[in-house]
């Protein structure tokens, strides 16, 4: 995982020899004013995960094996995991497609394209599948939750591929056709051989996003993992059942994020020299320009133009059903304050493990690290149901408060927040600190005065998404939130629940205006500012 | 902060410097003495431990054992070390590592005390470096050599002890290279620094430095002046590495050594022993017309401009090279006549 993995050049160009594997990082004298910290997140990040495995095996091990040898469980884990694998694979045949023709053709409009392939991401799942309920009703079961999965996830598998296919160099194909492989035999040996770990990456993610899903399968009536977890836990007064269930759910998690970080690991990059790779030139599509513009149109189409239509339609129709704004500026005014509660809590304690995983290699920091990413592999509703127990029994004035909330938001995105910090810190390069060291300032003064000042905008950008993805989270807001207290994200579930769906409307058009930002930007980010090649 | 203007004693004394990284030894013994105002170069091939012994000067590494002295302070012992930020050794890394978020300006001052920050000092290093006007811009807008230059101004403001330079001009294309080099040599001569220029380049290490300390399997085999040591290399090693070298076996009796070239003078010192390679410099070969001294015939003739080599077949030997000024008005197979300017080096076989 340690982006100073790269391979020692065995090559040097003329007149820049190959440096000796000096170790950049830093083995010991990890500061106490970043270790404990970075301590207290861990055990943060840790705790659901513990007290959950606690309160799993409390009634003993005869309860837990009687729920999981039930075969209702066994049906359950074989359709996640079918659910799970067939969404995956049909991402796996959109992003790779699309990513395919917007970086290397020359689709009419591929700029265009860029930006509305990644779009859908800003869609949250039980905003889609509130749109084909509500629009075909008895919508749903295995294939409509196929469907709306894999409208939504695509992007996860689009969006490194296409960023993969950008970065390659251009000289490994060009050494391949030069060495007397057509195209297509290129393409094959040179091309997906090098985008393969992206993809598998972003597929993995797509498997995660399926297993730890819960609006989605929940309105569409599809019984996997996390809709039994949460009718088990709502619908009996034993709760040891949903904590067993919700364990093995995770086993299940930990194993595909471990596939993940597989996958990661051998995504090896090395390229030698200054110079930034040459910008390549782009295949023409003659006759499969319709074809290849169909199949965006159609993905689009389905994915953001039907959501679109739903919202458009109800929206219409909710004006006359009488709409109450002051309920919808409430639940947005809450949405707000919790999130960015839950941004702000999240990068807080990011900020010394990120710094720490950045800088400082060893087990100490390595075990911190992978600790912050616990949340990672486990799904809101576990979580939640975690934090239900631990309030109920240990912390019963914040049960259903705020602060239990923001401590769930804290635990879930804490990953992401500890990547963001992590990555903007690695940008620059140590030199840096080594220097402003030399010049006379203590490690704390180097983090002030040169770590944080450049890592700034990247953990502020992180926060930001934090702070964006906290307001979709659906399952542990709706688990956690303080009584009487309804966000967009609740407001939306109910509503739908009950089949108001004029009445759900407003809240998705407002829950898809404040995610579709950052996707935009990311989006953005990912097409290059090039001048289209002239020939 | 007065006493920063009090001229310290900034002599740097390495003694026994050994640094292990995994299974590699990558110093194992390093020696080395640099005076007070002194351009020191240590010069190696890559991967010698070069950066290693730097970055341990500077407190960045720690050793395994060994002393690190500056000033007759020992910074790095077989106790403790000083942390980098009090040792007052200034550092110019590889590609300059100017602080992005800050101005020249910024970047110089970052190493004064706060009061000092707005003073003259600032632009003093300014001029010093020749970028007189140039502190409000920022990093990126500057060529490579002026980012090399402010990384010097930066490393110097402080006033430090030392100065460590870590490859500064690698970066840079050889037609700046020439010329910052030049620059910096000024600056760091008008600070009077005591400096450690770590390079690959041996042109830049003879060319810049008043001591010239050769790395080489983890240890200093030779430290000398440049001239000393390309005249007197200590070894076969040095002498093959620091410029080009004409190398030939040899019988030595007393002061002169025989071999393909005739009997030569040998230089004084080194070790005795009948038998040996002399080493000589090209530019020591003198072609001479025909039946002058050794026969000899050219079989090539390779043109550089301001020099030019001549590869030389003789009888009964390895080829040799000659060096010459200008072109040389000489035809392949040629025969001519060789003679040898001065004295030469002799190492005994091993």
């Amino acid at each position: 995982m340690s982006s100073d993995l790269t391979v020692a050049p065995s090559t040097a160009p003329p007149g820049a020899p190959a440096r000796p594997a000096a170790p950049r990082a830093r083995r010991h004298g990890l500061p106490l004013g970043l270790l404990l910290p970075a301590c207290l997140a861990a055990v943060v990040a840790l705790l659901p995960l513990a007290y959950l495995a606690v309160r799993a095996s409390e009634r003993g091990l005869g309860t837990v094996l009687e729920v999981l040898l039930r075969e209702r469980t066994a049906l359950l884990v074989l359709r996640s995991l079918g659910l799970a694998a067939a969404v995956t694979a049909v991402c796996l045949v959109l992003g790779v497609s699309l990513a395919g023709l917007v970086v290397r053709t020359r689709l009419p409009g591929r700029r265009v394209w860029a930006v509305l392939v990644a779009l859908p991401l800003a869609v949250p799942s039980y905003v889609a599948a509130f749109a084909w309920l509500s629009l075909f009703p008895g919508f749903g079961g295995f294939l409509g939750s196929t469907l709306v999965l894999s409208l939504c996830c695509f992007p996860y598998v689009y969006l490194p591929v296409a960023a993969a296919l950008e970065r390659m160099d251009p000289a490994h194909e060009e050494v391949s056709r030069s060495l007397g492989l057509g195209a297509l035999r290129t393409f094959l040996a040179v091309t997906v051989r090098q985008v393969r770990p992206a993809a598998a990456g972003g597929g993995l993610l797509v498997a995660l996003y399926v297993l730890s899903d819960f609006g989605a399968v929940a309105i569409l009536r599809y019984d996997v993992f996390t809709r039994v977890i949460y009718t088990s836990y709502r619908s009996s007064f034993d709760p040891t059942p949903a904590a067993i269930l919700a364990c093995l759910l995770v086993a299940i998690t930990v194993v595909i994020v471990w596939g993940e970080n597989r996958s990661r690991g051998r995504a090896g990059y090395a390229r030698l020299g200054g110079g930034a790779a040459r910008q390549r030139r782009r295949v023409a599509l003659g006759a499969w320009t319709a074809p290849a513009l169909a199949w965006c149109v159609g993905v689009v189409a389905l994915a953001l133009g039907v959501p679109f239509a739903a919202l458009a339609y109800w929206l219409t129709r909710g004006s006359s059903a009488g709409f109450d704004g002051a309920e919808l500026g409430a639940a947005a005014l809450a949405t707000l304050g919790v999130s960015a509660l839950g941004a702000l809590a999240a990068v807080a304690l990011a900020v010394p493990v990120g710094v720490i995983a950045a800088r400082y290699r060893g087990r100490v920091p390595r075990l911190l690290e992978q600790a912050a990413y616990a949340g990672h592999a486990l799904p809101g509703i576990v979580v939640a149901l975690s934090l239900v127990f631990l309030a109920v029994r240990y912390a019963r004035p914040v049960y259903q408060e705020v602060p239990i909330l923001v401590l769930a938001y804290a635990v879930l995105f804490l990953p992401a927040a500890v990547a963001a910090v992590r990555a903007s810190v690695a940008q620059s390069p140590p030199a840096l600190e080594e220097v402003a060291r030399s010049l006379g300032r203590t490690p704390g003064g180097v983090l002030r005065s040169v770590t944080v000042p450049l890592a700034g905008p990247g953990v502020a950008a992180g926060a930001a998404l934090v702070f964006l993805t906290c307001m979709k989270e659906l399952p542990a807001t709706l688990l956690l939130r303080p009584t009487g207290m309804e966000t967009l994200a609740t407001k939306l579930w109910s509503q739908t629940e009950i089949g108001a769906y004029a009445g759900a409307a407003p809240y998705a058009a407002a829950l898809i205006l404040l995610a579709a930002l950052p996707t935009f930007l990311l989006g953005r980010r990912w097409v290059p500012e090039e001048k289209e090649d002239a020939t | 902060m007065s006493e920063r203007t009090i001229v310290h004693s900034s002599e740097l004394v390495v003694r026994g410097l050994t640094k292990r990284f995994g299974v590699t030894d990558v110093l194992r013994g390093v020696d080395l003495t640099v005076g007070e105002g002194t351009l020191a170069a240590v010069l190696g091939p890559s991967g010698c431990g070069k950066t290693t012994l730097l970055r341990i000067v500077a407190g960045f590494d720690t050793a395994d054992s060994g002393e690190v002295a500056i000033g007759g302070r020992v910074v790095a012992g077989p106790r403790d070390a000083l942390p980098p930020e009090r040792r007052r050794v200034g550092v110019v890394p590889q590609e300059g590592a100017l602080f992005p978020h800050l101005s020249v300006a910024g970047n110089i001052a970052f190493g004064l005390p706060r009061k000092r920050r707005g003073t003259a000092r600032v632009a003093e290093m300014l001029d010093l470096v020749g970028l007189g006007g140039y502190g409000d811009r920022m990093a990126h807008e500057l060529s490579g050599g002026q980012q090399q230059r402010v990384a010097l101004a930066r490393a110097l403001a402080p006033d430090p002890a030392l100065v460590l330079l870590d490859e500064p001009f690698s970066a840079l294309d050889t037609g700046l290279r020439a010329s910052v080099r030049e620059d910096v040599r000024q600056a760091l001569r008008t600070a009077g620094a005591t400096a450690v220029l770590v390079t690959h380049d041996q042109q830049e290490a003879l060319s810049m430095a008043d001591l010239v300390a050769v790395l080489s399997g983890g240890r200093v085999v030779q430290a000398a002046a440049p001239a000393d040591l390309y005249a007197a290399p200590h070894d076969l090693d040095v002498a093959t590495f620091v410029g080009e070298a004409v190398v030939l076996d040899a019988v030595r009796r007393d002061d002169v050594a025989e071999c393909a070239l005739g009997t030569l003078p040998v230089r004084l010192g080194g070790a005795a022993g009948p038998r040996g390679t002399v080493v000589l410099r090209p530019e020591q070969v003198v072609v001479g017309p025909r039946g002058s001294g050794v026969p000899a015939r050219v079989a090539e003739v390779v043109f550089f401009g301001h020099d030019a080599l001549i590869r030389l077949d003789l009888p009964g030997s390895v080829p040799v090279t000659a060096r010459t000024q200008g072109a040389p008005p000489l035809l392949a197979d040629e025969e001519v006549g060789l003679s040898v300017a001065g004295a030469v080096s002799f190492f005994p076989a091993r």
